[in-house]
């Protein structure tokens, strides 16, 4: 039986090179043609969740909704005054500081260099906000978010977002009845010791009425992703308490 | 004609992908907690089935039989990436709910059960009819599903409340009925995959197995 062209050897190398060229350059033009667009967009969705935290945003009854894409940069720049990279002891100002990579900086923080910790101060009616970013790992990926706080590190409001948690389960961190119960919970004890919030099954609370249990109602069937914001509240948000103390002196 | 309308028709009922070649399971058990997530991956694969499936006939006849499958699986991932791209530049929002599905496109065994059963022996007309035809019939099971669940499990559909507040207990909540958390895990949804092949096989004659 005659050999079919496509069976050679030779034929098989070639077309897999060949394929694997096309597909490659395809998709690398394409990445980089597209590449700016995708910047810019994570860049106004950052804006977006600081913004959220503080309360602006155009929230209807059950659901998030962040202010527009176009409104964005001129409400980040009417609402936040200062954006803070805390180094060490070392506090300056720096107006590109919500672009810091949270990942990058606990990979630094992992090979044992200083870890550069961004905070944006707000300010909304007369009320001054305190928002860091806090990052950490859920279920199937990352999870994280921001969280504005007062001077005494009381909660104003959070903002989650995930990479791929479960639909329907560890997804509704995002979901508004889960974010709105973080709004007043203490992370200090009164002695200033921190404690941070615990996502927690046996919630004697389930209505939050008690802000100074340090806990709050998990999601029934996404312990996993709960825990994880746990986690990230307590690990990151930790950072942050030497300035806090500092600022109240 | 009547056969090519066929190619969209048996995979609706008599072929479907899901409840008679029991394939693409994995995904419809993943994401049907809710009915939103359920129509927007049918949609993505809607997408990559059709163009895929005439991506690999027009390949039918250059690619060697020895790495089909690798050829397969690199068309597939090429489709899904750009369509990850396109969306995150041009419909971020759109992007961020899809979140993980994109990637789990690729694993939808019902896209390379098609290229390898259909579209290497046939034209590009046929196998885009095929791959449409499947990706429907898969997205028929994906949104009963979704649908029962998100309305059993949450008590809402596409993230409205339909049967009233549980917090504030209005609507039928009023008069003691709770959602059934269960109706999110996943099990619930081979159940729920289960009574309709149930369903099906007791009423199709041609699905009757002694």
């Amino acid at each position: 039986m005659m050999e079919k062209r496509t069976d050679k050897n030779s034929y098989t190398i070639l077309f897999a090179v060949g394929m694997v060229l096309v597909v490659g350059s395809l998709l690398a033009f394409l990445a980089g043609f597209l590449k700016p667009t995708i910047e810019e967009n994570k860049r106004l969705e950052k804006q977006q969740n600081i913004l959220y935290t503080m309360g602006v945003n155009n929230n209807e009854a059950g659901s998030a909704v962040f202010v527009s894409t176009d409104e964005a940069p001129a409400l980040f720049g009417k609402y936040i005054t200062k954006q803070l990279i805390i180094e060490n002891e070392d506090v300056r100002e720096d107006d590109k500081a919500y672009l810091i990579d949270v990942k990058k900086e606990q990979t630094r923080a992992k090979d044992g260099k200083t870890r550069r910790l961004p905070l944006f101060v707000g300010e909304k009616d007369g009320d001054t906000f305190y928002i860091a970013p806090i990052r950490g790992k859920g279920l199937w990926d990352a999870i994280w978010g921001y969280v504005a706080m007062d001077e005494n590190m009381v909660i104003k409001g959070v903002y989650f977002d995930h990479k791929g948690e479960t639909p329907g389960l560890g997804a509704n961190i995002k979901q508004r009845y889960f974010m709105d119960d973080f709004t007043g919970e203490h992370l200090l004890r009164e002695s200033g010791e921190f404690v941070g919030i615990t996502v927690s099954k046996s919630n004697a609370d389930p209505v939050n009425e008690d802000k100074k249990d340090y806990e709050i109602d998990a999601i029934a069937g996404a312990t996993i992703t709960g825990d994880g914001v746990s986690a990230m509240i307590k690990k990151d948000l930790r950072l942050y308490v030497p300035y806090f103390k500092k600022l109240k002196k | 004609m009547a056969k090519d309308s066929k190619l969209i028709l048996d995979p609706l009922t008599d072929n479907n992908p899901i409840t008679i070649q029991v394939l693409g399971i994995c995904s419809a058990l993943a994401i049907t907690a809710e009915l939103e997530a359920s129509i927007v991956m049918s949609i993505s694969v809607l997408f990559v089935m059709g163009v895929g499936n005439v991506v690999i006939s027009l390949m039918r006849n250059i690619i060697p039989s020895k790495i089909r499958i690798i050829a397969q699986l690199i068309v597939v991932a090429t489709l899904v990436i750009i369509v990850d791209q396109v969306l995150k530049a041009y419909a971020y929002e759109l992007s961020k709910t899809l979140g993980a599905f994109v990637g789990l496109i690729i694993t939808n065994c019902i896209i390379m059960g098609r290229f390898e059963a259909f579209a290497l022996g046939n034209g590009p007309w046929r196998s885009f009819l095929d791959g449409i035809g499947n990706a429907l019939g898969y997205a028929i099971i994906l949104i009963i599903v979704g649908f029962f669940r998100e309305l059993l499990g949450s008590g809402t559909l596409l993230g409205i409340e339909i049967l009233g507040d549980p917090v504030a207990k209005t609507g039928l909540y009023a008069y003691g009925y709770e959602n059934n958390g269960f109706m999110l895990l996943s099990p619930m949804a081979l159940i729920v995959v289960g009574i309709i092949i149930w369903v099906q096989r007791s009423r199709n004659k041609a699905l009757i197995e002694d």
